[in-house]
């Protein structure tokens, strides 16, 4: 089979009238991709209109025949020169143009940017080339395009060329070359006219070939952004995409966010021969060596070159929505696969996208269609790069109730060396005595015992319950509750959800290294979340300690009538906000190892369902010899 | 190195696995409409792939009753190859009334036993999210689709203002009794999607492969397809027919040609 080159997506930008849809159907012409007879058709058109031909007019009958829906071959208009494949993606001239402009350009791996020579450079000119300069577009063929109505003169060409190099270099953006043509006569587009022999560059189509395919990334440091953790067998995959760089079996991967390493044990597939490395725009799932806790978001890289860590960057910001981006609004900001709450700190700047020129006034806000240079506050860390070196890390879209409402990329962020920083961090290390030593003494493994049920259904008790039993039985055991939590190792933390989340992730921790010592930890918290209690499941797994989730289950009614500290009733009176059951939701479990129903049983029943499930789990492993 | 030279098609793959596991994170309860044709075959190829050889959700026929047998037989030898979770649904309620292409025209019968079985499954199990086949190239009406396409709780798609998409960022939420279309496929071409089949060896009806001089190339219900004139018998012969044909992937489906937009007509009401 040919391996065959990939297409080059080419998106057509230009002030109104400059004559870019003449140049496309100039180009399909020249390169013989029009359908059959389509010239014939819309010459007789034209002649039974008395009306001159134009190419223009080709682009439009192709595109009303799509939207009348004749069959034609596609939609995303395809030619092919000698060289290559290309795609123009979406036709100029319709409306909603910023919306659908960055939706096809953000696709796109270069531009085409039309000027007309005899009105020089224009409002859109400027402004659709400050976009590209947002997107990231960094491959730019300006065409100089009606030759013929500046009497194809190499002044006028030079003028304008001069004028829009200096626009562009403000913009950090530089054109490949400039091309003077006249699209209507095929002057330069697809052979080289002798009417501008002063003009030694190449014609339209070879500035085209000598562009280059999206590079996809691979020289850059190692940025592995993970989708997902699956575990549908045995096997914990870890998923994502290389969004820049490298990676190969048998890296030691840094995990940003939480500076957590290991070493990249496979690469898995489902079908075809397994590889050793996967380079950057691969869809692909890792093992790891050791299991660590890594969840949606996280990025992996290496440690020689890590991404940075920060919870406020400043960014240029463009805006598509009605609704202005207001000072104050919680935002969610999505970055390759993270999500965070931002809001904003401050407007420093916002732009005319066509002069260029900072409004001077204090701005609270950002309309539509605008373009500010922002500092945006995230609630928790996020991990980046500056725009400038590992694009892809270095941009992010705003959303506002699920929607997309505009998008941004980063500058200014500062790398910090984390190999010094991380000789700082203390990492999860197995002791020299092992699990397996441990459990040989106690007679029994250690395990975190993880109970959830909403408020009042009886995990304390319960928890004490199940306690007292262990303990008779000469287990090592400790329940970990609201009572020596809250007001020693979490009395900094409120009752907002992101204080209830840190609450959990540390009840979660000290649990684990309490199984690790060979304890039976037993937490009793409502937490309410799968996503939190998956999480305390992950970092039990990480230190290799048993995870048994219980239900305690009771219905709202029940627990709500025993009410044993009067906080449903304080709830009800509005005195206490966001209770659990009340206001706030409860995810029961949909996998629990062992569940209770406490209206229906006793505590000594309940105990004995939770031993029954709970015992065998705990017995020490049969070591081979 | 040479292994690592990426083609078209293994762009075209990633970007597709990418897409099914954003939806599989973004959505609790999705689904995968499976009409046993190529583009559907190659769907369930790359499900299989991003989930490491399951398809983690369940895979959705429309049995218009009028499908050919080949394809029912396809469909059973499928099911098990790829262990699949295979929910048929058949709009029962409007056989009984006698809705059928003995006595009604296409656009009807197509709008009765696709869209309409289609709304009452998805009313039935509640999905937030179906992942579909669909190609822009397929047709000029789905030019304007994005990967993740809302749509109503009217099963309507407004075309005229799709969200953005850009930097592989997708709109994913959905209030209560949307449902949002997940299109893979949306950047491969028909031939794209013959070379991944002929790479992958990924199995599919024999139907789209010439007998006595005929094949069909794309499949709908008995009566209203029509094979087209070939002798294209392998995946290489198929694939050199159509880099030389400038006639249209549906030309066979009646129900698109029945009037003029009949395309978007169904398409608008909801249909795939």
């Amino acid at each position: 089979m040919t391996r065959e080159s990939l297409p080059l997506k080419i998106v057509f930008v230009g002030h109104v009238d400059h004559g870019k849809s003449t140049l496309i159907g100039r180009i399909l012409h020249d390169t013989d991709s029009l359908p059959e007879g389509k010239i014939d058709m819309v010459k007789k058109a034209c002649a039974a209109e008395g009306m001159e031909f134009e190419f223009a007019f080709v682009l439009d009958a192709l595109l009303e025949e799509q939207k009348q829906n004749v069959t034609i071959d596609t939609t995303e208009i395809r030619f092919k020169t000698k060289r290559r494949k290309y795609i123009i993606i979406d036709a100029p001239g319709h409306k909603e143009f910023l919306k659908n402009m960055i939706t096809g350009a953000s696709r796109a791996d270069a531009a085409v940017l039309v000027i007309a020579a005899n009105e020089g450079v224009r409002e859109q000119s400027r402004r659709h080339a400050y976009l590209l300069s947002l997107l990231g577009i960094k491959q730019l063929i300006v065409v100089v395009n009606k030759m013929d109505l500046a009497e194809f003169s190499q002044k006028r060409f030079e003028e304008i060329e001069k004028e829009y190099r200096k626009f562009l270099g403000e913009l950090g953006l530089e054109a490949r070359v400039f091309v003077p043509a006249s699209a209507k006569n095929g002057d330069h587009v697809a052979s080289a006219s002798k009417k501008m022999k002063w003009h030694r560059g190449p014609t339209v189509l070879e500035a085209l070939d000598l562009l280059e395919s999206q590079k996809q990334d691979v020289d850059l440091p190692l940025r592995f952004c993970i989708q997902d953790v699956y575990r549908f067998d045995d096997r914990r995959i870890i998923t994502g995409r290389i969004e820049a760089g490298k990676l190969r079996v048998g890296d030691e991967l840094v995990f940003s966010p939480a500076n957590k390493t290991s070493k990249v044990q496979s690469i898995e597939q489902w079908s075809g021969s397994s590889e050793n490395e996967a380079v950057a725009g691969d869809s692909i799932g890792i093992m790891l060596s050791e299991q660590i806790f890594v969840e949606r978001g996280y990025v992996a890289s290496h440690q020689t070159d890590t991404p940075i860590e920060a919870n406020r960057v400043h960014a240029d910001v463009f805006w598509i929505v009605r609704e202005p981006m207001r000072a104050g609004h919680l935002y969610d900001l999505r970055l390759a696969t993270q999500e965070v709450k931002c809001e904003i700190v401050s407007i420093d700047d916002v732009m005319d996208s066509s002069t260029l020129e900072a409004s001077k006034d204090k701005r609270e806000q950002l309309e539509r269609n605008e373009v500010g240079r922002l500092t945006l506050q995230t609630r928790s860390p996020l991990v980046i790069d500056n725009h400038d070196r590992i694009p892809k890390l270095g941009r992010f879209v705003i959303v506002d109730d699920g929607q997309i409402c505009g998008g941004g990329t980063i500058f200014g962020g500062v790398y910090t060396d984390r190999t010094v920083a991380k000789s700082k961090n203390i990492f999860w290390v197995e002791g020299k005595i092992t699990a397996e030593a441990r459990a040989a003494r106690t007679g029994h493994r250690g395990a975190v015992v993880w109970f959830t049920g909403l408020s009042g259904a009886g995990k304390s008790t319960i928890a004490q319950a199940l306690e007292r039993e262990l303990f008779a039985r000469g287990m090592q055991t400790y329940v970990l509750d609201g009572d020596n939590i809250r007001h020693g190792l979490n009395s900094n933390l409120g009752f907002s959800p992101e204080d209830r989340v840190e609450n959990i992730r540390r009840v979660s921790e000290v649990a684990k290294l309490m199984a690790d010592s060979g304890v039976v930890a037993i937490t009793a918290f409502i937490s309410p979340y799968r996503m939190d209690r998956r999480r305390a499941r992950e970092i039990a797994l990480e230190g290799n300690a048993e995870f048994v989730e219980v239900f305690v289950d009771a219905p709202l009614e029940v627990c709500e009538a025993r009410d044993p500290k009067n906080l449903y009733k304080k709830a009800r009176a509005g005195e206490i906000r966001e209770f659990t059951g009340i206001d706030a939701p409860y995810e029961p479990p949909e996998d629990a190892e062992i569940i209770v129903h406490t209206n229906r049983q006793t505590v000594n029943e309940s105990v004995a369902t939770i031993l029954e499930g709970l015992l065998p789990r705990l017995e020490p492993e049969q070591v081979d010899d | 190195m040479q292994r690592n030279q990426r083609t078209h098609l293994d762009h075209l793959e990633n970007q597709s696995i990418f897409i099914f596991r954003e939806a599989y994170h973004a959505f609790k309860n999705i689904a995968m409409p499976w009409s046993m044709g190529k583009d559907s075959n190659v769907l369930i190829w790359l499900a299989r792939k991003a989930f490491f050889g399951r398809v983690p959700f369940p895979v959705l026929h429309i049995d218009t009753t009028y499908e050919f047998p080949e394809m029912l037989e396809f469909r059973e030898w499928a099911k098990k190859h790829h262990s699949l979770n295979l929910i048929v649904k058949i709009n029962t309620e409007a056989r009984e009334r006698g809705i059928g292409y003995e006595t009604h025209d296409p656009v009807t019968v197509t709008h009765e036993l696709k869209t309409v079985a289609l709304q009452q499954v998805l009313a039935e199990y509640k999905w937030d999210a179906l992942i579909t086949g669909i190609r822009r190239d397929e047709d000029p009406t789905r030019a304007k689709e994005r990967y993740f396409s809302p749509r109503n709780a009217q099963f309507e798609w407004d075309y005229k203002d799709q969200p953005p998409e850009f930097w592989g960022q997708f709109a994913t939420s959905s209030a209560k009794g949307e449902h949002v279309r997940v299109q893979p496929l949306l950047d491969w071409t028909e031939v794209d999607v013959w070379r991944y089949i002929q790479r992958e060896e990924i199995p599919i009806p024999q139907m789209y492969f010439a007998r006595n001089g005929k094949r069909f190339r794309s499949l709908g219900c008995s009566p209203i397809t029509q094979p087209i004139q070939s002798n294209a018998s392998t995946i290489d012969e198929i694939i050199t027919e159509l880099e030389a044909t400038k006639v249209g992937e549906r030309a066979g489906r009646a129900q698109d040609h029945y009037e003029r937009n009949a395309m978007q007509k169904l398409r608008a009401k909801g249909f795939l």
